[in-house]
Formats: structure tokens, C-alpha cells, sequence
């Protein structure tokens, strides 16, 4: 095998994670550019959607497509509960109490998945069913080349809805001055739980992709993707859509690059050291922007 | 039957009250000027009556409907606009975004299109630079912004908390025209100034806010002519 081919592969991998990671790092990216907060239980959505899935395949027999859905469902509902629940008491509270509500948030799920399915794994089969495709001598698997498109697909729907639409303007306003946008007539409250939907939504087909991937489930399976994607949200500007998908693929490409090439036991920290690296240079992260905050 | 009345309106942040039981009433096509100096409580009745903030106690009721208790978002289809101060336009939003989330409780594409067209004439340099970031408009642009997103609303009044702040005396005769020009469309003003003079000169009547109370109040003229307001605020 060529080293060429060889590098190829690893960036196709590393492609593969960074658009999971991109997609999950919207989801942080949006609730924060809303809400001001980061949302630590967004990583414990994609167990949730992980779960779901499982559930609806293997325990109530549904067939593949009726099981995402039921996934994209229950996350959905998890992300505008949760925040309902949780965070919009906190409205007005100091920062600090809604991390420390976010974390307990976080652990309150992984625990309640804990004492549904247990500690132990739980195998899941792909519902990936295509084989792959083979280029010359480079073979990329069926998930890889599944993953791919849809996370495109999300990327470039997701890009639409927030750039063309009324919608999208609203949340961009509520984003920006919630007082202002109020006067407009935007339901700031309404608002803000969509933007929990749609990372949710978004964190739940993250998930089918991850369990596709690994083919096994546990309860703190959402853990180190949210830790990795809030970090590539960081990395490409937190508060920015185009910052998640860039940071999101840079930080895949680099993790899988060096991994292949440096270490696998340093690639964690290769990665760490690059955020700090580019916060050093640029505090806002690659896309993101420094802004007053308004009263 | 008055626009907008208020009724022994209080608000207070915590535990400072910043608004100490006022009254106060517009009539269908009056300018009405409120005045005050810095941190008299204009500001927050402005805030209050279009719900942004919750009064402690009084009424606001506007055609006669109370509304003092409807969130900030459903006030803006009633018609009641409200370009807030520091014009809050939406810096990352191009002009078009902005004038267009002025019209979002609106339904109708075409009379939204019709209001645009004449936002568009009275504010041509809105429709200049109609693709560009409201952010990186000058200050007298981004009033104009301001006042065109909130008559997209096509509102039966408009509240305008310090439209002249921070421009240049050329901009400021300009908005104070636009300001004569909007009343004579027949839309209702309320205007909140520290340019007492510029404000009791284009109004009708006018009020006096002093640390929360409304300590004066009249026609436009006889204020102007008022010692105690050529003193305090006119600088005589
Ligand atoms: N968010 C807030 N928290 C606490 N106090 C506030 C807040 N906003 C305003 N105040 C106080 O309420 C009073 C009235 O403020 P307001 O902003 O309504 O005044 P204003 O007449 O609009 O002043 P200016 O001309 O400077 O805009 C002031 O004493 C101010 O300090
Ligand atoms: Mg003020």
C-alpha cells in the first residue's frame, strides 16, 4: 500500500470524525450563540439517541427507518425539556450556576441510562447495510461514505434554514439583542427552544452515526464526542455555524492524522495543545468574533 | 378615548423603584415629547409599555385594551412600534434582514413589499446599502435603520426612545424631520429626548419625568416657554 493511499485513508477517516464532530458541535455552538451558556449535557444526547435507537430496533423490532425517527424524536423532546426544566429558570442567573446545572443535567442522564440498561455494553448492529465503495486501490467503508452525506446534507440544510429563512433571521436577531428581537414581535422563548431542537436533533443523528461506527452502546458513550466537539466549537469561534463545521473537521482531521502518524496515546493531547495554541493567537477561536455584551 | 393611557404606573428594579406611580395619556395623532435628564425613568416607562420589562403596579392600556401584563413580543402586532434606545439594530444582520424582522408579525409578501418601498423612499440610503451589515452603518444610518424596521411594523404608533443621541447636528435636524414627517402620515408619536428643545419643538404636549415622577406637564409650547424648563433643560 502506498504512503499515499495510506494518508488518503486517514484523512477520509479523520473527515468521517470530524463531521460527527462538527455535527455535534453545532449543537453547542447554537445554544450558546442563543443562550449564552454551554449546554454540558449536549454530549448525553447523542447516548440518549444512541439508546433510542437501540431500543427501537432491537426491543421493540421497528424497522430502521421508524427507529431514527423515534431516536430524532426523543432527543428532540430531551433538549427542549431539558431546557425548559433546567435552564430557563436560570435565565438570569449567574453563569456559573448554570454550568453547574448543565453538569448535573449531564450526569443525571448518563445515571438514569446507567440504571436502565446497566454498566455493561450493549451490542447494537449497523443499520448501515452498504458495503463501501472501492476507488483504485482505496476502500472506504459504507458508514464513512453514509456519514459523509448526511452530515453534508445537515451542514448545508442547517446553513439554509439559518441564512434564508424568516426563521432562521429570527434566530439570528434573538442570537444577537433578545430585547430588541421581542420588540420585533420574535417569541425569544420559542426561539430558544427550537435552537435546543435542532442541536438535539442534530446531536441524535450524531449518535445513529456513532453506534453505527462502534456497533456497541453504554451509558457515558456521549461523553468524549461532547467533550471533542465542544472543543472544535471553541476552536472555530463558539457562537459560530461556521466555526462548529470547520473546527469540527479540522479537530477529526488532525485527531486522526496523528494518531496514524505521531501517537495514538498523544493524539488526545495533540489535540488539546492545538486549541490552546489557537486560543493563544486568536482568544475568539478561528471564525468567531469578539463581542460587548448588550443590556 | 386616549391611545395610550397609563395609570399609576410603578416599576422598580429590585429593590431601587425607578418609576414612582405616574399617568400620563396620547391621544390618536399627537406627538408627545417626554423629558427628563439622565436617569430619570424614561427609558424604563418606554421598556414597560411595550413589555419588556414588568411594572410593580398601574395599567397600561392601549385602545382601550389593558395590556399591562402581555409579553414583550405580542405588543408589536397591536401596533405599538418601538425603536429603543442606542437603536438595537441587529449589527450581523444585513439592512434588508433588519427592515424585514420589523414586518415579522406581518403575513402579507405583498403590502410587506408595498411598506418597504415607501421605508425605501423616505430612507433612500437604506436602500443604498440594503445588502450591507447593519453593523457597519454610521451612527445617523443606523437611527434611520432603526425608525424603518420599526415602521415595517407599520405601527399605529411609534415610541422613540432618544432617536437624536449621539449624532451630529445635521443628522439631528434630519431625524427630528422624519420624526414631523411619520406624525404627518398619521402614526402616533411618542418621543423620549434629551434634546428638550428640538423635542417640545416638534410635539404637541410633553411631560417632565423627574427621578420618576412626572413633575410637569402641558403643551409643547407653554414648556417652552416655562422657567423652571428653561432652566433645568433648555440650558437658559
Ligand atoms: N437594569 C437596571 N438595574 C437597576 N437599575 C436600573 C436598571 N436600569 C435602569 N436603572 C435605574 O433606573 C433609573 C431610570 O433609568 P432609565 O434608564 O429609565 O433612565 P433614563 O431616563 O432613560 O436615562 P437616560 O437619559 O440616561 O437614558 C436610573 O436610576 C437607573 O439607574
Ligand atoms: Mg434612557
Amino acid at each position: 500500500m502506498g504512503i499515499l493511499q495510506n494518508i488518503l485513508e486517514q484523512f477520509i477517516n479523520g473527515l468521517r470524525s470530524g463531521s460527527i464532530y462538527a455535527l455535534i458541535a453545532l449543537g453547542y455552538t447554537m445554544v450558546y450563540g442563543i443562550a449564552k451558556m454551554i449546554n454540558f449535557a449536549h454530549g448525553d444526547i447523542i447516548m440518549v439517541g444512541a439508546y433510542a435507537l437501540y431500543v427501537g430496533l432491537s426491543i421493540l423490532h421497528l424497522p430502521a427507518i421508524l427507529a431514527i425517527l423515534l431516536s430524532l424524536v426523543v432527543c428532540t423532546i430531551f433538549g427542549v425539556v431539558i431546557e425548559r426544566v433546567a435552564y430557563k429558570p436560570l435565565r438570569s442567573a449567574p453563569p456559573l450556576a448554570v454550568l453547574i446545572t448543565a453538569i448535573g443535567v449531564s450526569f443525571l442522564l448518563q445515571s438514569v441510562s446507567l440504571l436502565i440498561f446497566g454498566a455493561t455494553p450493549i451490542p447494537q448492529e449497523s443499520i448501515v447495510k452498504f458495503a463501501g465503495i472501492k476507488i483504485g486501490g482505496l476502500s472506504i467503508s459504507g458508514i464513512t461514505v453514509v456519514t459523509l452525506i448526511v452530515t453534508t446534507i445537515c451542514m448545508i440544510s442547517l446553513t439554509w434554514f439559518i441564512q434564508k429563512t424568516k426563521m432562521g433571521s429570527a434566530m439570528r436577531a434573538v442570537a444577537e439583542d433578545k430585547g430588541a428581537a421581542e420588540l420585533m414581535g420574535i417569541d425569544v422563548n420559542k426561539t430558544i427552544s427550537l435552537t435546543f431542537a435542532i442541536g438535539s436533533a442534530l446531536a441524535s443523528i450524531a449518535g445513529i452515526l456513532y453506534v453505527c461506527q462502534y456497533q456497541s452502546l453504554k451509558p457515558t458513550l456521549g461523553a468524549m464526542p461532547g467533550i471533542k466537539a465542544f472543543v472544535a466549537a471553541v476552536l472555530g469561534g463558539i457562537g459560530s455555524v461556521p466555526g462548529a463545521m470547520l473546527g469540527g473537521i479540522i479537530l477529526g482531521l488532525i485527531e486522526s492524522l496523528s494518531k496514524a502518524y505521531i501517537s495514538t496515546e498523544l493524539s488526545d493531547a495533540i489535540v488539546f495543545g492545538i486549541l490552546v495554541l489557537v486560543l493563544l493567537i486568536k482568544p475568539s477561536g478561528l471564525l468567531g468574533k469578539i463581542r460587548k455584551e448588550k443590556v | 378615548m386616549a391611545m395610550l393611557k397609563i395609570t399609576d404606573l410603578e416599576v422598580s428594579y429590585g429593590m431601587i423603584q425607578a418609576i414612582r406611580g405616574i399617568n400620563f395619556e396620547v391621544e390618536q395623532g399627537e406627538v408627545i415629547a417626554l423629558i427628563g435628564a439622565n436617569g430619570a425613568g424614561k427609558t424604563t416607562i418606554l421598556h414597560t409599555v411595550t413589555g419588556l420589562l414588568k411594572c410593580k403596579a398601574g395599567k397600561i392600556e392601549f385602545e382601550g385594551k389593558d395590556i399591562t401584563k402581555l409579553p414583550g413580543h405580542k405588543i408589536v402586532s397591536l401596533g405599538m412600534a418601538h425603536v429603543p434606545e442606542g437603536r438595537r439594530v441587529f449589527a450581523d444582520l444585513s439592512v434588508l434582514e433588519n427592515l424585514k424582522l420589523g414586518a415579522y408579525t406581518r403575513t402579507d409578501k405583498q403590502e410587506i413589499e408595498d411598506t418597504l418601498k415607501v421605508i425605501y423612499k423616505r430612507f433612500p440610503r437604506l436602500e443604498e446599502r440594503k445588502s450591507q451589515m447593519a453593523g457597519t452603518l454610521s451612527g445617523g444610518e443606523q437611527q434611520m435603520l432603526a425608525m424603518g424596521r420599526a415602521l415595517m411594523s407599520h405601527p399605529k404608533i411609534i415610541l422613540m426612545d432618544e432617536p437624536s443621541m449621539g449624532l451630529s447636528p445635521i443628522f439631528v435636524s434630519e431625524i427630528f424631520d422624519i420624526i414631523k414627517e411619520i406624525s404627518a402620515s398619521g402614526t402616533t408619536v411618542l418621543v423620549v429626548e434629551q434634546n428638550a428643545k428640538k423635542a417640545l419643538s416638534i410635539a404637541d404636549r410633553a411631560y417632565v419625568l423627574e427621578t420618576g415622577n412626572i413633575v410637569l406637564e402641558g403643551a409643547a409650547k407653554d414648556l417652552l416657554e416655562n422657567d423652571s424648563v428653561k432652566k433645568a433643560y433648555l440650558g437658559e
